[in-house]
C-alpha cells in the first residue's frame, strides 16, 4: 500500500462512519457504499485544491446522502426504496455517537451468517477503507475475484435482514466472538512470510491492529478485546526477527530478540497485566499471557516453560483445540523432559493425524532426546505434509543439517 | 485456502475419446464445463482456469543457465501423466474443493452418462500456520 496524505488519512477514518450512517438510515450496504465511494472522491480531489471544509463529517455524509437520493431518482432504483421502504421502514435515525457507528459497521461486517472468507474482505473494505484492489493483492486473488466476493457478501447481510444496530444482549457474546474471530484471521493473514506479496500482506496485519485497536477505544472494559489486542502487539512484535535475510523462518528460540519491539512488547503487557485480573479469562487473554512470557524472557533459556505449560493447560481445558493440546506436549517438554512430552504426543495420533504439526513437533521432541534418526524421518514427513513454502523449506533443511550431522 | 483441480488427458475406462463422442454429448459436457466456470467466477472462488494444448504442439526445454537451451519436441511422459487443464480455485475447505472436483468429474460424458473423469485436487502451497 502507497503512502497516504494527511487527508487520505482523514478519508480514511471518516469513510466508516459516514458509511455507518447511511447504511443505518437506508438500509441499502450496496447502495450506500457507492455513494460513499463517490464522496470520498469527491472529497479527495477538492479538499486538498479547497481546503478542508469547517465540518469534514458534515460534508461527506451531505454530499454521500446526495449521491444515494440521485440514484433514487432513476426508476429501478425508485422501485427498490419502495420496496426496501415497506419491508422495513427505518424509524427517524436515533442520534447516535460517531463511534457507535463505526463499531455497528464493524459487528454488521463481522456477522456470523457471512462465512470467515467474506466477512474478512468485506471488513477490510467497509470499515478498514482498503480498496479492492488492495485486498485482492494481500490475499493474492485477482480483482475481478474479490469484487465478486465482497458484492456476494453485501449482497448476503441484505438478504439476512440483519439488523444495524449493536447487538442485542442476548446475541452480544456471540456477535463480539465473530468480530474478535475474523479480526484474529486478518492478523494471521498478514503474519508470514510469503513471497512476492510481502507488503501487502504485512499491512494486513497493521490493518487488524488498529481495526482492534479502534474496537478497544469502543470497548475499553471487554477483558477479551485486550486480549486480542495484546496478543497481536505481543506476536507483532517479533515480526522483524522472525525471518531471515533470506526469507527463510527462524523459530522463537533461534531468533534475534535484540529485534524484538520493546515498545510493542510494553503496550502489550499492560494490555494483558490490566485485562487478566477482571476475572472474566477467555482464549485471547490466555494466548495474549503466553506470548506475553515468551517476549519477557531475555534469552530463550530463560524462558518460564513451568508458566506456559500452566497456561496452555487451562487453555486446552478451555477449548479443546488439539493444536493447543500439541504445544502443551512441547512446554511439557521444556519443563520435564523430552519423555514427557513424547508421551503426551503420542495420546494424539487420533485428533492430529496426517498433520505436520504432529511430525514437527515429534521430530523436535526426539531430536531433543537426541534420537537423530528418528529426528529425520518425521521432519521429512512433516515437510512432505506442510502446505507452507516457508514451512517446508524450514523442515526439510532441519531433516537435511541432522542428516549430515547423524553420517 | 487455495487448490489447483488438475485434469490429465487419460482416457476413462470404457469412454472413448472425446472427438469420437456425437457432437451433442460432446457439448452437453462443454455447457457443464461452461456452466461450472460461471457459477465459480459469481461465487468468488474462481482464480483462474486454462486447457492446455495436446503434446503435438508442447516443447520441453533444457537449460544449464550458460549455453542455449535445448529445445525438443519430447519425449511426453504417457497420456495419462499429461496435463490436459487445470483451474486455480480460493474456497473455504477442502470439503468444498472435492465437491468441485466431483461436480467436474461428473459432467456428461456419451449418453449423458457421468464422465467419471479423475480430477486431482492438490492444495497450493501458502503461509505458514501462525504460532499458537
Amino acid at each position: 500500500m502507497t503512502e497516504r496524505t494527511a487527508v487520505e488519512e482523514l478519508l480514511r477514518e471518516l469513510s466508516p462512519q459516514i458509511l455507518g450512517v447511511l447504511v443505518r438510515r437506508y438500509r441499502d450496504f450496496a447502495g450506500a457504499e457507492d455513494a460513499v465511494q463517490e464522496a470520498l472522491l469527491a472529497a479527495a480531489t477538492q479538499w486538498p485544491a479547497e481546503g478542508l471544509p469547517s465540518d469534514p463529517r458534515g460534508w461527506l455524509i451531505a454530499v454521500a446522502v446526495r449521491r444515494l437520493t440521485d440514484k433514487w431518482r432513476s426508476d429501478e432504483a425508485r422501485r427498490r426504496r419502495e420496496e426496501l421502504g415497506a419491508v422495513r421502514e427505518p424509524a427517524a435515525p436515533p442520534e447516535v455517537s460517531e463511534k457507535d457507528d463505526s463499531l455497528s459497521l464493524l459487528f454488521l461486517c463481522c456477522h456470523p451468517a457471512l462465512t470467515p472468507g467474506s466477512a474478512i474482505p468485506l471488513t477490510l473494505r467497509a470499515v478498514g477503507g482498503l480498496t479492492t484492489a488492495e485486498i485482492a493483492c494481500a490475499f493474492l486473488v485477482p480483482e475481478a475475484t474479490m469484487a465478486q466476493r465482497i458484492s456476494r457478501a453485501k449482497q448476503r447481510i441484505k438478504s439476512s435482514d440483519v439488523p444495524f444496530r449493536m447487538p442485542a444482549p442476548a446475541e452480544w457474546a456471540e456477535r463480539l466472538r465473530s468480530v474478535l474471530h475474523v479480526l484474529y484471521l486478518i492478523f494471521n493473514e498478514g503474519y508470514a512470510p510469503s513471497t512476492g506479496a510481502d507488503v501487502a500482506r504485512s499491512a494486513l496485519s497493521g490493518e487488524a491492529i488498529r481495526l482492534t485497536r479502534a474496537l478497544h477505544g469502543g470497548l475499553p472494559d471487554d477483558p477479551e478485546v485486550s486480549g486480542l489486542l495484546a496478543l497481536m502487539l505481543l506476536t507483532d512484535a517479533r515480526r522483524p526477527a522472525r525471518t531471515g535475510p533470506n526469507r527463510e523462518l527462524v523459530p522463537l528460540a533461534e531468533q534475534e530478540r535484540a529485534l524484538w519491539d520493546q515498545a510493542l512488547i510494553a503496550e502489550g503487557v499492560a494490555l494483558i497485566s490490566a485485562a487478566l485480573p477482571r476475572g472474566a479469562v477467555g482464549d485471547y487473554q490466555l494466548q495474549a499471557a503466553i506470548a506475553a512470557v515468551h517476549d519477557e524472557a531475555a534469552t530463550a533459556e530463560d524462558t518460564d516453560w513451568p508458566q506456559i505449560l500452566a497456561l496452555y493447560g487451562l487453555l486446552e481445558r478451555m477449548t479443546g483445540n488439539p493444536m493447543v493440546a500439541l504445544n502443551r506436549a512441547v512446554a511439557a517438554a521444556m519443563v520435564d523432559g523430552p519423555a514427557a512430552g513424547l508421551a503426551l504426543l503420542a495420546g494424539m495420533d487420533g485428533r492430529l493425524a496426517g498433520h505436520h504439526r504432529i511430525d514437527a513437533a515429534r521430530a523436535h521432541l526426539l531430536e531433543m532426546a537426541g534420537d537423530v534418526n528418528g529426528a529425520i524421518a518425521h521432519f521429512r514427513a512433516a515437510a512432505g505434509r506442510t502446505t507452507s513454502l516457508a514451512e517446508r523449506t524450514y523442515l526439510a533443511t532441519k531433516a537435511a543439517r541432522l542428516g549430515a550431522i547423524g553420517t | 485456502m487455495k487448490y489447483m483441480l488438475l485434469m490429465s488427458t487419460a482416457p476413462v475406462d470404457g469412454v472413448p475419446p472425446m472427438h469420437e463422442w456425437a457432437p451433442q454429448d460432446a457439448m452437453a459436457n462443454g455447457m457443464h464445463m461452461m456452466q461450472i466456470h460461471q457459477e465459480l467466477t459469481e461465487s468468488g472462488e474462481l482464480l483462474g482456469a486454462e486447457a492446455l494444448s495436446g503434446s503435438e504442439a508442447a516443447k520441453i526445454v533444457t537449460g544449464d543457465g550458460l549455453s542455449a537451451p535445448v529445445v525438443t519436441d519430447g519425449p511426453f511422459p504417457e497420456a495419462k501423466e499429461l496435463l490436459a487443464g487445470f483451474w486455480m480455485i480460493d474456497v473455504e475447505s477442502e470439503q468444498r474443493a472435492i465437491e468441485i472436483a466431483a461436480r467436474t468429474s461428473a459432467a456428461p460424458g456419451p449418453g449423458g452418462r457421468p464422465w467419471r473423469k479423475p480430477i486431482q485436487v492438490r492444495p497450493v502451497m501458502s503461509r505458514p500456520d501462525p504460532e499458537v
